[in-house]
């Protein structure tokens, strides 16, 4: 029975930083309607220039904050840039478009900072956390953070007259650009949304994994599985599906027999496709109505 | 008179051309594709991009340490031609680079090409069409086969043997002990585990736990805790830097204080101790061949000079602290080494031959009373390995040098 | 989120290419094969091999276009069915002593099982979810590959060595000549098939699945049946692709097939033209040719380099190679007309 406490926290723990990058997937998501590979590439990048920004002597939320801009403004940047060109492209070929990206940014990143790991602080500590043997006060924090964000966004998305008006241009463009929604900014800013949730996620996933260049490869692979299996249009769902990919994932390692181990990825990502052919849009999504 | 003193300089100038020829017969210089009067052609093959690219540094520090020696002349008066390829760490890739190194480029030899996959795909050609696959980058124990695969050497201690110490080292030191282990689910990983496991021999039943972890995952926290929860009192961490450094960290966080013994690969002081955390290192076991770029001890080192020198002058951006750096200059250092023992007769042939016949050879890279040694049946130039403990910021060597022998 | 999308204004997501516009003219054709067929004469067998990988990389892509570009499937798993057949053909070389050529048909059906299989629980996917679950299948493959249990017959992580057959009847070419010509009369064969193949009815069910399948549901189309069948001949074909690779490259292991190959013959796709089966080769030079000019160009940052030339194709040709194709056939028309007049 401890066996089973232990390995379900511990996979509460590995889930946090699934959920955290599910966020940014979902945000993504919700603007453009399609997944963007370079998510965890860009949330790498912002990671390192908040180190930089450390080691240039900025204090951790002074860099914190720096890097949030900065992102806000590059996801924007790199929209305006390099997709809207490819706006009436056919999707597979801006799907090509974030495949290049990534390896543009992946590369550089291995020029700038070289693959060594580096250590990333956080502000929450390392210690046990309420004593616990298996959860430390970062990891404590970080699910307190994305629990935090996922609010933010809920409450963005539910409340704001930005946020409707995101939603309407990325579900039903032609309708919002009648009642005068600038749809095209509206991507830009779910762009800068993104890449800003995402630099919080480097930046929480960092002390625990290292930083280096190819951090974000495995984590960017779980956040759209959890994301996907909480249902895409669902902040809330992605949040959940990353502590059950983690929680899933753990117990699928420890007690299925033989290969359990060797094939916890695969068994996750099976449950995961099991999940959608029962409930296609997810576990919290919504289900689309196609109309012919 | 005039026709007699002409026939008689024209034979003494034929008798010197003749002798000039003979002379130039017996010094005659011999060569193979790739090799010149002027150029020797080395081929190469890294994983400079693709899941492996933190080892692309390696070929990076070999092409920095052949302009180093062109600078000071070449080898014999010949120039390094140093051509590297990036494969991917994919084994087709691999083999398309190889084939194009030795039919397009047409090289010497292929020198350090890393990773046991690729390398195991290009074996066999190279092989065949009789190229050096000289001082492979991976420790796998296949590469000492001289009988089947003459052409293949490799350099490193192989995997198993370092296991097999630290086999010796717990049933000598700690004879009840139960141990964990974590291993990379690759190549490398299970070469590693076998290794151990061949060490304990009758005694493998020490091993009480057995994890292992794929190199997508973010992080391998989960198995620590799997681990702790077998009671284990010795942990083996059979991993790659990033993981290492996880494991490191984990177990402080948990406060789980097993004796941690962690393999050669993950034992750099900048790439994996310093990021973990000196605090939560203390005591750690390993093995090494190579001084640490971090160690202070080696700061009045003639040889650990020569390498600083090195990476100031020809490789600023070189990072010391990374083992993979300090491990190119040796490797290289030996390849230049074999060239020069070529002297003029620059066949692939004598290039096996030499290296099949190094004698107590010491990059400068290389511990103290640790040699390179081969021979015509021993495709294994380190062997060796001292044990050491991390106490305070750097390695501490203890005992003797371990031979790592391996009777196949 | 609104629960209703409105599916008129929206492009397509897969575009449809016209059926006039589905092949190479009979005159492009001809000097294509002429140029195929006599090359290897006059370069070294370094260049052969590499153009024996450009025709089976090819075929792999006409797979992905016959499914992603046909019946509008998309799909990121086609690395697992190419390592299925790289390891049937090896596995029967090397532990059965299959003679290479006959280990190909087997390695087709069977991935046209195990393709017609996955393409079941697919059915109730699309879009982005089945991309996913083709993506979790690229992923599993690797890891089913070193499972200990099979290692007897994969060699596990080791992989496994192939003997590369000779040139049959003593004829005299290199090893790799014959092989060229062997697969490049494959490739022919196949070709012709999925031309034909997307010329006939299953092939317009196919399109009209990937156009709109609830109207071609409604119009008595079969779905679930073409929809398999998609995935199953797409499938079939990656893995006599990947058989004659096993043979060309003569080696398996399982880092050779890992999700980075199923990218990049998505990306050869694009790169060709989304359904335009003569593209495949284009996208296949692509992705072989394009990493080696990147390194070329800058060793550190050969991955920027390839994804800087990537976004200038995508730029340029939004559509791929089948947009240039296009253009030159419309300055050709031109020029014809002019000489009329």
């Amino acid at each position: 029975m401890e066996l089973l406490t232990n390995q379900i926290l511990a996979g509460i723990a590995t889930g946090a930083i699934y959920a955290c990058m599910a966020l940014a997937v979902v945000m993504i998501y919700q603007a453009i309607d399609h997944l963007n590979f370079a998510q965890g590439e860009m949330a790498m990048f912002s990671t390192f220039i908040s180190w930089q920004l450390m080691q240039w002597g900025v204090p951790y939320w002074g860099a914190f904050l720096l890097t949030l801009i900065f992102s806000f403004a590059g996801g924007i940047l790199i929209e305006r840039l390099l997709f809207k060109p490819l706006a009436k492209a056919p999707i597979l070929t801006n799907v090509a478009g974030f495949i290049a990206l990534y390896a543009i940014i992946n590369s550089c990143a291995g020029l700038i900072w070289d693959f060594t790991i580096k250590q990333y602080p956080t502000p929450f500590g390392s210690a046990p956390f309420l004593g616990s043997q298996l959860i430390s006060t970062h990891q404590a924090g970080m699910i307190g953070v994305t629990v935090l964000l996922l609010i933010a966004l809920y409450a963005f998305f539910r409340f704001t007259r930005m946020g409707l008006a995101m939603r309407a241009a990325a579900s039903v463009p032609e309708s919002a650009r009648l009642v005068g929604i600038n749809t095209s900014w509206m991507i830009a800013l779910g762009w800068g949304m993104a890449a800003a949730i995402g630099s919080i996620a480097g930046m929480l996933i960092a002390p625990v994994v290292f930083l280096e260049p190819n951090m974000m490869g495995g984590v960017l692979l779980y956040g759209f599985a959890a994301a996907v299996l909480g249902g895409l249009t669902s902040p809330f769902g992605a949040v959940i599906g990353g502590f059950l990919v983690g929680i899933f994932e753990n117990l699928a390692g420890t007690y299925i027999p033989g290969v359990g181990n060797e094939l916890k990825l695969p068994i996750a990502l099976a449950l995961i496709v099991t999940v959608l052919v029962v409930k296609p849009a997810g576990l919290f999504g919504r289900p689309i109505i196609k109309r012919v | 008179m005039h026709s007699g003193r002409k026939l008689l300089i024209a034979a003494v100038a034929t008798g010197a051309v003749a002798f000039a020829s003979a002379g130039s017969a017996l010094a005659q210089k011999k060569y193979d594709t790739g090799a010149t009067d002027t150029e020797i052609k080395i081929g190469n093959i890294m994983p400079y991009s693709g899941p492996a690219s933190a080892y692309g540094v390696i070929g990076k520090t070999e092409a920095a340490y052949f302009n180093k020696i062109n600078a000071e002349g070449g080898i014999n008066g010949r120039k390094i031609n140093f051509i590297t390829y990036d494969d991917g760490y994919s084994p087709p890739k691999a083999v398309e680079q190889a084939r194009k190194l030795v039919e397009s480029d047409e090289v010497l030899v292929v020198f350090n090409p890393l990773g046991t996959p690729s390398n195991s795909a290009i074996q066999k050609y190279l092989n065949s069409k009789k190229v050096p696959q000289l001082f492979v980058a991976t420790g796998a124990t296949k590469w000492n086969e001289p009988k089947d695969f003459p052409w293949t050497m490799g350099w490193q201690p192989s995997y198993q043997s370092e296991a097999r110490i630290y086999a010796k080292y717990l049933m000598k030191e700690k004879p009840n002990a139960k141990i964990a282990v974590l291993y990379q689910n690759d190549d490398f990983g299970k070469d590693y585990l076998k290794g151990l496991k061949d060490g304990l021999g009758a005694k493998s039943s020490m091993i009480t736990a057995e994890e292992s972890y794929e190199t997508s995952e973010p992080t391998i926290d989960n198995h620590i805790v799997k681990l702790r929860a077998s009671g284990a009192d010795v942990f083996l961490s059979i991993t790659t830097p990033k993981f290492a450094a996880q494991a490191i960290k984990k177990l402080a966080e948990i406060e789980w204080k097993p004796l941690h013994i962690v393999s050669n690969v993950s034992s750099s002081i900048g790439g994996v101790i310093k990021p973990a955390g000196f605090e939560n290192s203390q005591g750690i076991l390993s093995a090494a061949y190579g001084k640490d770029g971090a160690d202070p001890q080696w700061d009045n080192d003639p040889g650990m000079k020569k390498f600083l020198d090195f990476l100031a002058k020809y490789y600023p951006e070189g990072n010391k602290l990374d083992g993979s750096v300090v491990f190119g200059y040796g490797v290289a250092q030996t390849m230049v080494k074999v060239l020069e023992m070529c002297g003029d007769n620059l066949t692939r042939e004598n290039v096996m031959k030499q290296a099949a016949s190094l004698k107590n050879f010491a990059p400068d890279t290389i511990l103290p009373g640790i040699t390179i040694n081969t021979s015509a049946t021993d495709f294994a130039p380190i062997k060796q390995l001292k044990m050491e403990r991390l106490n305070g910021e750097k390695w501490e060597l203890f005992g003797d040098i371990i031979s790592s022998e391996l009777s196949n | 989120m609104s629960a209703v999308q409105e599916a008129v204004p929206a492009a397509p997501a897969i575009e449809a290419v016209p059926k006039r516009a589905m092949t190479l003219g009979t005159g492009t054709s001809l000097i294509v094969l002429v140029v195929l067929i006599t090359m290897p004469l006059f370069v070294k067998n370094f260049i052969i091999f590499q153009m024996t990988m450009l025709l089976v990389y090819g075929l792999a892509v006409l797979a992905l276009n016959i499914l992603t570009g046909g019946s509008g499937q998309f799909s990121l798993g086609q690395s697992a069915f190419y390592a299925v057949g790289a390891y049937t053909s090896a596995i029967l070389m090397e532990h059965a002593g299959v003679n290479y050529a006959l280990t190909l048909p087997v390695a087709g059906l069977i991935c046209f099982a195990f393709g017609f299989l996955f393409g079941q629980p697919a059915l109730r996917l699309s879009g982005v979810y089945l991309a996913l679950a083709t993506f979790a299948l690229a992923t599993a493959m690797p890891q089913l590959l070193k499972l200990g249990y099979f290692e007897h017959w994969t060699g596990g992580v080791q992989g496994l060595v192939v003997t590369k057959p000779d040139a049959p009847f003593g004829l005299p070419m290199s090893q790799d000549m014959w092989l060229y010509y062997f697969t490049l009369v494959i490739t022919i064969a196949i070709y012709i098939f999925s031309v034909n193949l997307l010329k006939s009815r299953s092939g317009r069910a196919f399109m009209a699945i990937r156009d709109n399948e609830i109207a071609a549901s409604a119009m008595g189309i079969d779905v679930a049946l073409y929809k398999t069948l998609a995935f199953g001949v797409s499938a079939g074909i990656t893995g006599v692709a990947g058989g004659l690779g096993a043979i060309a490259v003569q080696f398996v292991a399982p880092d050779g097939y890992t999700i980075t190959l199923a990218i990049s013959l998505f990306l050869g796709m694009v790169v060709g033209g989304v359904g335009w089966l003569p593209g495949s080769i284009v996208g296949s030079a692509f992705i072989i040719f394009v990493p080696n000019i990147a390194e070329g160009i800058s060793k550190g940052l050969s991955g920027a380099v390839f994804g800087v030339i990537l976004f200038l194709v995508i730029f340029l040709v939004p559509h791929g190679a089948r947009q240039v194709a296009l253009v030159a056939q419309h300055l050709i028309d031109r020029f014809k007309k002019r000489q009329e007049n």
